[in-house]
């Protein structure tokens, strides 16, 4: 049948074998460039500090090696542990202490908030209250089951990552966010000059990169080291409570005083945001009662924007 | 007797190659400057996405909370429009309908340039471009975006062949006819594409079981190809996506999308190459009889899409609703100009005979095709500007978006490829199918080869 309707076999197939062979030349050196892109430069070297405090040189290729387990202990968590946060919300009064700690310790802009204290008025007879919003580190997130490769993802203590030397910036994770807890690298990183050789720590997130996300981690570097998140042990105001729901027991950032998780939520009557989306929030909040001083709103003082331009300002 | 018909055979087919393939070697003033037009639109694009490229995606007007903008909108409307190939080959050509003879191959023509950018303004939109390669390496197969990537490569390829297997006759006529009018590259690149083919019974059988395995295969995937898209909204949670209706929604749209866009290709290439004696009156009454059809259809979709959450007003619909309909809502003046523009007044004016004419269609097409593109910035933006917390420490322009220069730039720039390549596409192969043209008159086509 084949040889009846092919009167030219030769030529046919030394065209088949041109044209495989220049469709695989053409797609070799298209995915050689494309993989060169991806690839870091072996012979740039790189300062790191010994244990006995000298400094030494190394080659940046051989650093990938750490980088590597880094990521992957910052994928795997931390045994055993169920990080969860309380936030009582009769006790925030504004202070952006926690904002600001997390900013700073992120490198992040005033525009981008891991935490973000947000003045709620859900009645307009009680008034409005202050709710600081942090990634909810949901148990069943909506942003990592939708992102393509695997550059956000849940560890086994619960924590919500994000990997920012995979993340391709595609957004689809901002979309599928319902708390809007995940920012953008839209431009260049506010420390884009003074941490270019810094080796990524994927639990702390630094450096930021330029087009990709970056969202609240529960200070995962601080958990690792047996310390509260930056934003709880700078509240001043005793808003958050910290801790592993395995053992129980969250600690309070500011009184560090350590109570028994399920009494705390029950006596409080604690509640999860949106707790209709199923997502099955890590973060808890105790509802704004008992207010015990008054609150103050002022549109000018209180733009955050302004208070930042301000602060640059007179720096 | 045998000879007369033999005679006639062969001054038909002189006619229908003169007339189906006089555009191919010559290069009119018009063309050029056409070409020309796109080529300026494509460069000063390039040029705006190098910027991008170099700044990152804050030089458009995209931020924290309308992170999806025109970029992904115009994706949808690309992968909508090209869905037109399927619609037009595939449902109504299984469907034995002959009148799609000549304008199928337009249809497959758009169908593969605009899946094609589909792709590309994707690329466009990410914020690391140059990790495109992760999808593959890290690809999880969870994400919608990874579904979306396969069947928009499996599309591209079907499409490629569709319009690639039924040419090769017509591409074999060139090659035996017309070595002497056209440059030798030309004249080899229909040599290579004809692929050998000489018109045997076997190659046809061949040819036409193939073209119907694909024409079945492109079904699935090119309903696939829209759900999916349409799914990279639905699957998550904010009010406007969260609709259990958005796949047949999406596909319903596409359909009224791609018959505009045939409509106004079809007008504009008949006049160009003067094919009125093939492409004629009777064609554009049967397209505009399938776009009163399929629009209908997407009203009904329009209807259930709207009206049930509307009746209900659960908080976060209610307020989506409001954006897009009451009197203060921020898109109610684009959304009722869409609405209106895009699908109500097609439907009325296709109701009437006088309208189903080749330049009336063509201004319909118009209106479907460009009411198609903001339909799919209405499904996109608005439902993103309203989170379900409050935006707050943030500055101004977080509350709204408004897209730059520069992405509305580089979205005419990808738009401009589209037609570009419809245009070389059009140029570079006859438009109608000469051998299904020469059966329809009687012809032996085995033989006249």
């Amino acid at each position: 049948m084949s040889k009846k309707i092919t009167p030219d076999v030769t030529s046919r197939r030394n065209f088949l074998k041109k044209f495989g062979m220049s469709i695989g030349a053409a797609s070799a050196v298209t995915s050689l460039g494309l993989l060169s892109a991806c690839a870091t430069d072996d012979d740039e070297m790189v300062n790191l500090l010994t244990t006995d405090g000298q400094t030494v040189q190394v080659k940046k290729s051989q650093l990938k090696v750490n980088l590597t387990e880094m990521q992957e202990r910052g994928r795997d968590g931390i045994a055993g542990k169920k990080f969860v946060m309380v936030i009582d919300l009769s006790k925030c009064r504004n202070a952006r202490k926690c904002m600001a700690s997390c900013q700073g310790a992120h490198h992040l802009k005033p525009e981008q908030h891991h935490i973000n204290v947000l003045r709620m008025e859900n009645d307009e007879r009680t008034g409005f209250y202050y709710q600081p919003k942090p990634c909810q580190h949901c148990d069943n997130p909506p942003c990592t089951k939708v992102c393509p490769v695997d550059a956000t993802f849940k560890r086994k203590d619960g924590i919500v990552l994000i990997d920012n030397e995979r993340c391709i910036g595609c957004r689809f994770c901002i979309a599928a966010c319902p708390y809007s807890a995940r920012v953008f690298n839209w431009s260049e990183p506010k420390y884009v000059d003074g941490d270019e050789n810094r080796v990524y720590d994927i639990e702390l997130n630094v450096p930021q990169k330029k087009g990709t996300i970056t969202k609240c981690l529960f200070s995962a570097d601080r958990l690792r080291i047996g310390k509260l998140p930056y934003c709880v042990s700078a509240c001043e105001n005793g808003v958050y409570w910290f801790g592993d729901a395995n053992e129980d027991a969250v600690t309070n950032g500011t009184s560090k005083e350590t109570t028994r998780l399920s009494t705390l939520l029950s006596d409080n009557a604690a509640y999860t945001l949106m707790p209709e989306l199923g997502t099955k929030p890590s973060v808890y909040y105790l509802p704004p009662k008992n207010r015990l001083f008054k609150y103050n709103y002022d549109e000018e003082t209180d733009d955050w924007m302004k208070q930042h331009d301000e602060a640059e300002k007179q720096s | 007797m045998s000879e007369i018909i033999k005679q006639n055979d062969e001054q038909i087919m002189e006619k229908i190659r003169k007339d189906l393939l006089h555009h191919l070697p010559t290069r009119p003033l018009a063309f050029k400057l056409w070409i020309g037009f796109l080529l300026t639109f494509i460069g000063v694009a390039l040029w705006a996405y190098t910027i991008q490229f170099r700044d990152g995606l804050g030089v458009t007007g995209m931020r924290d909370y309308v992170s999806w903008g025109l970029y992904i909108a115009s994706f949808v409307f690309f992968v909508a429009v090209a869905l037109v190939g399927m619609l037009l080959s595939a449902v109504v050509g299984l469907l034995n309908q002959k009148w799609i003879i000549p304008i199928s191959r337009i249809a497959e023509m758009i169908a593969l340039a605009f899946v094609m950018m589909a792709g590309v303004i994707i690329v466009v939109d990410m914020g690391r471009p140059e990790r495109l390669l992760n999808v593959f390496i890290y690809g999880r197969f969870q994400s919608p975006i990874v579904w979306d990537i396969t069947v928009v490569q499996v599309y591209i390829l079907i499409s490629a062949l569709l319009l690639l297997l039924p040419m090769l006759p017509d591409l074999a006529i060139i090659r035996n006819h017309m070595k002497k009018d056209l440059p030798k590259w030309q004249w080899n690149l229909y040599n290579i594409l004809s692929l050998g083919w000489v018109g045997t019974p076997g190659q046809y059988k061949i040819m036409h079981s193939t073209i119907r395995v694909l024409l079945i295969l492109i079904v699935p995937v090119a309903l696939g190809i829209h759900t999916v898209t349409s799914w990279l909204s639905a699957m998550t949670l904010r009010a406007g996506w969260d609709s259990t209706i958005f796949g047949p929604y999406y596909v319903t749209g596409a359909f009224v999308a791609g018959t505009g866009a045939v409509a106004v290709a079809t007008y504009f290439i008949r006049r160009a190459y003067h094919l009125e004696e093939y492409i004629t009156d009777y064609h554009f009454d049967k397209l505009g009889k399938l776009m009163v059809l399929v629009s209908l259809v997407y009203l009904y979709f329009n209807l259930n899409e709207f009206w049930v959450p509307a009746f209900k007003m659960k908080a976060a619909d209610a307020h989506h609703i409001h954006t897009l309909f009451a009197a203060d809502g921020e898109y109610s003046l684009m959304f009722y100009l869409t609405q209106t523009f895009g699908l109500i007044l097609p439907i009325v004016l296709g109701f009437f005979k006088r309208f189903r004419k080749p330049f009336p269609m063509m201004l319909i097409g118009i209106s479907l095709v460009v009411g198609a593109w903001f339909k799919r910035v209405i499904i996109i933006i608005p439902t993103l500007i309203h989170a379900y917390l409050p935006i707050q420490n943030v500055p101004e322009s977080f509350h709204e978006y408004d897209p730059t220069g520069i992405e509305i730039t580089i979205t005419l720039g990808v738009i401009a490829v589209a037609v570009l390549i419809v245009t070389i596409l059009a140029k570079l192969f006859p438009v109608v199918p000469l051998w299904e043209i020469a059966e329809e008159k009687g012809v032996d086509i085995h033989k006249d080869l």
